[in-house]
């Protein structure tokens, strides 16, 4: 059976490319320090030697519309094209085109289903920059093939926060029941407290510096019960209009494991949101 | 206020923010773009094969006039999706301003809005 080498959670911030590549006058005070962290957070994925990475990540309304919106959808193509017009015109990014394991993503569409999760598919998706900023800093060389995972945690009604912790699990014994010698690392990104379009956008930290502290915790320590019994879809939007997406997060902390403490913490406060990164080795692993 | 038709408003945010051609016609043709947007595209199904449309969708009076206006307030009050507002708005109208000047100029017009904000759900 396939082996999970890391589990990895992941704020996923647009601007880390354009920050980390200027120079002069254009490079943020903040970029050196950035760049450090990143670099120490790469080497956690590289030492893992991972074959295939699942990319959990959240459409931000390219090709998932409110005329048809999935609220979990696995890709199953051979290639996925990757970022968008207005992606490249507001943060720099590249177009790219990634590699997609088939094998995996049928393995997981047919296992899941049976494990109750009414997974919608797609076979020709154009990813974006929640999975496309993971490859930027874990993995520039985006040479994996990989299993892009959607969740809905943009277009209310969403699924319960229970519900995506429920699913991470479920990734977890689906990759590890896939029969395969492959090492495969299981990468989600998300948010923490955060606000976009609304009066506390763009602040000197992120519009809930409190939630932070108590969310790096949970994601730290996996502490799932303590952060289920604190989050409910209505309670995210008080530390700030956008922190639905901390949802993927909860989602990574089922995947790594009840209380299942990380091997690898960092946070980097950034103004308008902070960063968090997290890494987990799984018994098995080989670290 | 008349009822609000949230998806129109997305709708419009979104297929704008997402064609070049369409973020630089707004910017300089706001009423324009807003009448010829809902007698042709309103009511496109996008998900569909072309020639496929619906029959039924059109904006209020209000909802007109705050896209006419640029009034992005007034959008967010409405509960349009604020990720798609906020995208196409600094499209539009960052590049008259300093680095994060207008973001946060954006994000202050709005000091007077307290929680809960308006639902979004469509």
């Amino acid at each position: 059976m396939a082996t999970v080498c890391a589990v990895i959670a992941s704020t996923h911030h647009p601007f880390y490319l354009r920050a980390s590549t200027a120079t002069g006058a254009d490079r943020p005070p903040f970029a050196d320090e950035w760049m450090e962290k990143i670099l120490r957070f790469r080497e956690t994925l590289t030492r893992a030697k991972p074959d295939v990475l699942v990319m959990v990540g959240s459409d931000h309304f390219h090709q998932l519309w409110l005329d048809n919106m999935p609220q979990f959808l696995v890709g199953k193509a051979p290639f996925f094209d990757a970022n968008y017009y207005n992606e490249e015109r507001e943060f720099g990014l590249p177009r790219m085109t990634l590699r997609g394991d088939e094998g995996l993503a049928a393995h997981i569409l047919r296992n899941g289903l049976d494990k109750n999760f009414d997974l919608a598919f797609s076979n020709e998706l154009r990813i974006d920059h929640s999975i496309t900023c993971p490859i930027i800093t874990l993995r520039p060389e985006a040479d994996l093939p990989i299993v892009p995972i959607y969740t809905n945690i943009f277009a209310p009604p969403m699924p319960q926060p229970r519900r995506f912790v429920e699913l991470g699990r479920a990734i977890r014994e689906l990759v590890e029941s896939w029969p395969s010698d492959l090492r495969v690392a299981i990468i989600g990104t998300g948010h923490l407290s955060l606000e976009l379009g609304g009066p506390r956008q763009f602040g000197p930290h992120g519009p809930d510096p409190d939630f932070d502290r108590r969310a790096v915790e949970w994601i730290a320590t996996s502490n799932i019960d303590g952060c289920l019994a604190e989050v409910t879809l209505d309670s995210l939007h008080a530390p700030g209009n956008a922190t639905h997406g901390f949802m993927d997060f909860m989602l990574m902390m089922g995947a790594a494991g009840e209380n299942v403490t990380a091997d690898h913490v960092d946070t980097l406060d950034l103004f308008h949101t902070m960063e968090a990164y997290f890494t987990w080795y799984p018994q098995g692993s080989g670290l | 206020m008349e009822a609000v038709s949230k998806y129109l408003l997305d709708k419009f945010l979104y297929t704008v923010d997402r064609d070049p051609e369409l973020v630089e016609r707004y910017r300089s043709d706001p009423e324009g773009t807003v009448a010829w947007w809902e007698a042709e595209m309103a009511n496109r199904i996008l998900s569909c094969h072309s020639g496929e449309r619906s029959t039924w969708l059109a904006f209020s009076d209000d909802e007109r006039r705050a896209l006419r206006e640029h009034d992005h307030v007034t959008l967010f009050e409405m509960g349009a999706h604020p990720f798609l507002t906020l995208t196409l708005f600094i499209a539009m109208f960052e590049r008259d301003h300093g680095p994060l000047e207008y973001q946060r100029a954006y994000g202050a017009m709005m000091k007077h809005l307290t929680l809960p904000y308006p639902d979004i759900t469509t």
